[in-house]
């Protein structure tokens, strides 16, 4: 049998609430109902997920899906070994066995032929056929799954099938409201909240652009970066564009943009 | 004032002790000289250190025995002093030198032009190296448009030069040196031999002159930085407008300022640096302060107050505008305060002049600037009233105008009503006219009032045929674009019977056959097969053996053995540019058989039509002529939706040949048709008899060129460019228009049947 006391998350992540999906996942979770959270990147899905795990008690395991991934990553596969072969489990396989909250992060990446063998899991099933190996897994009571979703900037080709989507309860997440960042920014990382302040306002000037020029807004995550290297002793404007301009685009123009507003608003 | 007076001016009482001797070297007996000597040369004396002031007089003299009557040395002794002040004694010699040189030519009349700018130029200039430079343009100018009759002496001066030198100042304060270089350059390449248009272009007249001075201006031009400004407005104040550039280069009377409406925002078409602050960062000062406005600003009822209650609102509310932007990024403070004028405080005498804009200047100024260090009781007040107001939230326009009436009550002057009024540091360039904020509840009794509304509207209804599209054409000689030099027309092609277009695909119907076996074997497959696939529908052999191989060898095998499949289409777009011009009318094959290259074309686009119709892929087909580069006439046969039907037919069926081949500007507008399809590949296929040409221009390699550039930029836009040629002797220009992208047709009977095989082979 597994440990499963490694996938167990030993500290508590800083987690803001940004509205009652804390108590909202915790009945989910209750129920055991599979769950969907949704939202750009960098705006705390993870980080959420994580906290829940925390808080439930839960081992946790996370797969970062990716478009060569394949249904036997999940599940598990043969390997050959010196006397002939053997089976190793997947993530998902291991979760359902052992009773994990297993999160496939940006689920979406991953082909659609993949995603369809967590179907018999997130039905009233609970169940997950290996028919490689000829064994009908049943999930473990405390089993749930969740998955993340960004649906602002992949291509228009990928995209989540009905019949995939409407085996979720989900959660829309987005940055949060300006004064919730800041005081998320100053948590994080012990930044003055004036600085942090300001931080969020250049965050703002950034998810401005969406759409125009940007695919993704400037997300929390760079935020706290940018907030880490200002108290690293890095100069505001500096660690700005190092963490906040330069990542996120290539376009002279918006560049301009941008550093000017970060220009503007520390002085 | 006769001989005898200049005789008298040598003997005049002078109260500087050389002023004889003065006049004396000066040798001169033009009387004008004499009643102003004495002013010039005490202004002269300031300016010259006295051992260069003979070089001075003697230069004026020389200049008064050209013979050319006394307009140069006057004009020298009145305007080298200011030249000296701007650019040092060492210009005297290249001037001489060149004036000596404009002497020899037949150019002597612009002598006086010439010395009548000069002193502006200078100014401009600032340093000989510059001076030296314009010498350089003046000098190429003069000796390349100087025109001859037998061709060996230059006989005829040049049209263009006086006006070049009386333009010369106001040219200099838009262009640099550089700039202006190009600006003549283009000029002379252009209008060389052609007297009226020369001497229109350099007094600014001719529409490409205007745009070229454009083109060449120095400071931010707003088409460089449009895109910017737009994020600017989007990403920090959440705001959009359409961006509406007014030029600033040719108005004389009224300086237009910027400002909005509801049609957009107007900001002026370049911003030079000014005080520091970089030309984009004015743009965005004037923007912001226009969305300021537009945030927290609400109209105001004017009818009631005089001019000079509105204009302290302004100036106050403008300040209100500007604390509340800074307070959303307080880097913009360093930006208003270096661009907001600070008058000084007893700058302006109130005896004499009216003070009001000075005082309101100051009052707005020292709002902004927390170190303003004015000692005026009145406006400290009023900047801590304003500060108190402001201290809570934004206050609001109304609040800001009762204090503004205050102070004007307060400060009022007899003297306010002056007609000389203090202009000088109180215009704040980054605000806007502030019309926005005023409404009026009464019509004015101005008179356009009466005028009759119905006229306007009655003109306007006369529009015929689509405007003209303009591209710029390539110059060779210089490596520039002539800014929106050709003119296409573009208009649906005119119907003929579309029995005739099939009658044409009836006498090749063996060859459609052929086509039609060929264009089967062509058609989309659909199916693409997907390799290294963990499960699909079928084993791939190979990777099944090497995972096998892999096994037996004791590593670890690909599991990734299987293929799948997935479909897939063709996906091109083509558009066929068929050349109309005049030499199509020619005659191929023996007598009895004759054919015009027209037909030919007719049959080969026909069944390429067709063919292509069968594949499925979208297909335009467009002719084009031109006759000068003001017509170039672009003519619609398909459309990339339209079916191949009896409406294309009759099209086809009507083609008629004339005029020249300006293919640069029919490949420019192709490609802006093609570019704008959603296609994989898009294909640009021309189908011409000749090299470009058209009846005004002379040079041959200049469309050659044009037409090359032509190919290149649809290559940027992702257009595959092909021609055709029927032009046997072709290989030559078409390799250097085309690339390698070409093929000529020897044998041109057999255009009908190549014209779709090429098709096929190269989308195959």
């Amino acid at each position: 049998m597994t440990d499963k006391t490694q996938y167990l998350v030993k500290q508590e992540p800083f987690y803001r609430p940004q509205g009652r999906e804390v108590e909202l996942f915790a009945a989910a979770y209750a129920a055991r109902l599979p769950v969907m959270v949704k939202g750009p990147t960098g705006c705390g899905k993870s980080r959420f997920v994580e906290y829940m795990a925390w808080k439930l008690g839960k081992p946790l395991i996370t797969v970062a899906c990716n478009e060569d991934m394949t249904a036997s990553d999940l599940v598990g596969r043969w390997l050959l070994d010196a006397n002939g072969t053997r089976w190793l489990d997947g993530p998902l396989t291991t979760a359902a066995r052992i009773g994990a909250i297993c999160y496939l992060d940006e689920i979406v990446e991953a082909r659609q032929d993949t995603t369809v063998v967590i179907h018999p899991l997130t039905d009233h099933r609970r169940v997950l056929p290996l028919d490689k190996k000829g064994e009908l897994v049943e999930a473990h009571p405390d089993f749930q799954l969740v998955i993340s979703y960004n649906p602002g900037y992949q291509s228009l080709m990928k995209d989540l099938k009905q019949s995939t989507k409407q085996r979720f309860t989900a959660f829309d997440f987005d940055y949060p409201a300006p004064e919730l960042e800041t005081a998320i920014i100053a948590q994080e990382t012990g930044l003055a909240e004036g600085t942090a302040a300001k931080l969020v306002k250049i965050g703002q000037v950034g998810r401005n652009l969406k759409g125009h020029g940007l695919d993704e807004g400037i997300s929390t995550r760079l935020l706290v970066y940018a907030a880490t290297l200002i108290r690293r002793g890095v100069p505001e404007t500096d660690a700005c564009r190092m963490a906040l301009v330069r990542p996120i685009t290539d376009d002279a123009d918006i560049r301009a943009t941008l550093d000017h507003a970060i220009d503007t608003t520390f002085v | 004032m006769t001989a005898a007076d200049c005789q008298d001016a040598a003997l005049r009482d002078y109260q500087h002790p050389l002023m004889r001797e003065y006049w004396a070297r000066l040798d001169t007996r033009f009387s004008q000289v004499a009643e102003v000597f004495e002013e010039m040369m005490a202004e002269a004396l300031a300016v010259i250190d006295r051992p260069d002031l003979d070089a001075y007089l003697d230069a004026a003299r020389f200049l008064g025995k050209l013979g050319r009557g006394v307009e140069p040395m006057l004009v020298f002794l009145e305007e080298w002093p200011s030249v000296v002040k701007a650019v040092g004694k060492e210009a005297l010699d290249p001037v001489l030198d060149f004036i000596k040189a404009m002497q020899r030519s037949p150019n002597g009349k612009a002598i006086t032009p010439f010395l009548q700018t000069l002193a502006a130029v200078a100014r401009r200039l600032q340093s000989v190296e510059q001076l030296h430079h314009y010498l350089d343009i003046a000098r190429d100018l003069m000796l390349r448009t100087t025109g001859s009759i037998h061709g060996s002496h230059a006989t005829l001066p040049s049209p263009g030069l006086p006006v070049f030198f009386e333009q010369a100042p106001r040219v200099l304060d838009l262009l640099s040196v550089g700039g202006m270089r190009n600006w003549v350059d283009y000029g002379i390449r252009n209008y060389r031999h052609h007297p009226e248009r020369q001497t229109e272009y350099f007094a600014l007249k001719l529409a490409d002159s205007r745009a070229v001075v454009q083109r060449e201006r120095h400071g931010t031009l707003f088409a460089d930085v449009e895109r910017q400004l737009d994020l600017y407005l989007r990403a920090l104040w959440g705001d959009s407008d359409q961006l509406v550039p007014y030029s600033t280069a040719f108005d004389e009377l009224r300086r237009p300022m910027p400002y909005y409406d509801r049609l957009g925002m107007r900001v002026p078409d370049v911003y030079d640096d000014a005080r520091g602050i970089a030309g984009i960062d004015r743009y965005r000062a004037t923007l912001a302060h226009m969305v300021g406005h537009r945030r927290w600003s609400a109209p105001l009822i004017a009818d009631n107050w005089s001019p000079f209650q509105r204009m302290a609102v302004e100036f106050l509310e403008d300040a209100r505008i500007d604390t509340l932007l800074i307070r959303e990024y307080p880097g913009l403070r360093k930006i208003f305060l270096a661009l907001h004028p600070k008058p000084v405080e007893d700058a302006c005498d109130p005896e004499t002049t009216s003070c009001l804009r000075h005082r309101l200047a100051m009052l707005s100024r020292a709002c902004l600037d927390p170190e303003h260090g004015y000692r005026d009781t009145a406006v400290n007040e009023t900047v801590a009233r304003f500060h108190a107001l402001l201290a809570s939230g934004p206050s609001s326009t109304r609040q800001i105008a009762e204090l503004a009436l205050a102070y004007v009550t307060q400060t009022r002057r007899q003297s306010d009503q002056l007609p000389n009024v203090r202009f000088e540091d109180t215009e704040v360039d980054y605000r806007d006219d502030n019309r926005h904020l005023w409404r009026y509840i009464e019509d004015s009794d101005d008179e356009e009032f009466f005028d009759d509304p119905d006229r306007k509207l009655r003109k306007e209804t006369e529009v015929v045929g689509l405007p003209p599209r303009h591209y710029p054409e390539w110059d060779h000689s210089s490596k520039t674009y002539r800014p929106d030099w050709v003119s296409v027309y573009e208009a649906l092609h005119p119907s003929g019977n579309p029995a005739d277009v099939d009658k044409l695909l009836a006498k090749h119907a063996l060859l459609a056959k052929q086509l039609k076996r060929l264009l089967d074997l062509l058609k989309p497959q659909d199916k693409v097969r997907i390799r290294y696939q963990e499960e699909g529908s079928e084993l791939d052999l190979d990777v099944a053996l090497r995972a096998l191989i892999d096994f037996k060898a004791g590593s670890q095998p690909d599991p990734r053995i299987n293929m799948s499949h997935r479909t897939d289409g063709r996906d091109i777009a083509v558009l066929l540019l068929v050349d109309l011009s005049e030499s199509l009318n020619q005659k191929i094959g023996a007598d009895g058989t004759a054919q015009t290259i027209l037909e030919l074309s007719q049959e080969a686009v026909a069944l390429l039509a067709w063919a292509i119709d069968r594949l499925g892929d979208p297909l335009a087909i467009a002719g084009f002529h031109s006759n000068t580069r003001h017509e170039v006439r672009y003519q619609h046969i398909k459309g990339f939706s339209e079916r191949w039907n009896d409406e294309v037919k009759a099209r086809i069926a009507a083609m008629a040949a004339g005029w020249s081949t300006r293919m640069g500007a029919a490949l420019r507008h192709a490609g802006h048709y093609l570019s704008a399809r959603q296609a994989d590949k898009r294909i640009l296929l021309l189908l011409t008899d000749g090299e470009p040409a058209d009846i005004d221009v002379t040079d041959p390699e200049h469309l050659k060129a044009d037409a090359k550039k032509a190919v290149e930029e649809l290559d940027a836009q992702g257009v595959t460019s092909f021609c055709l040629s029927l032009d046997p002797k072709a290989d030559e220009y078409v390799r250097e228009i085309f690339g390698t992208r070409w093929r000529v047709l020897d044998r041109i009977e057999r255009l009908p049947e190549q014209l779709p095989m090429l098709y096929l082979s190269l989308t195959r």
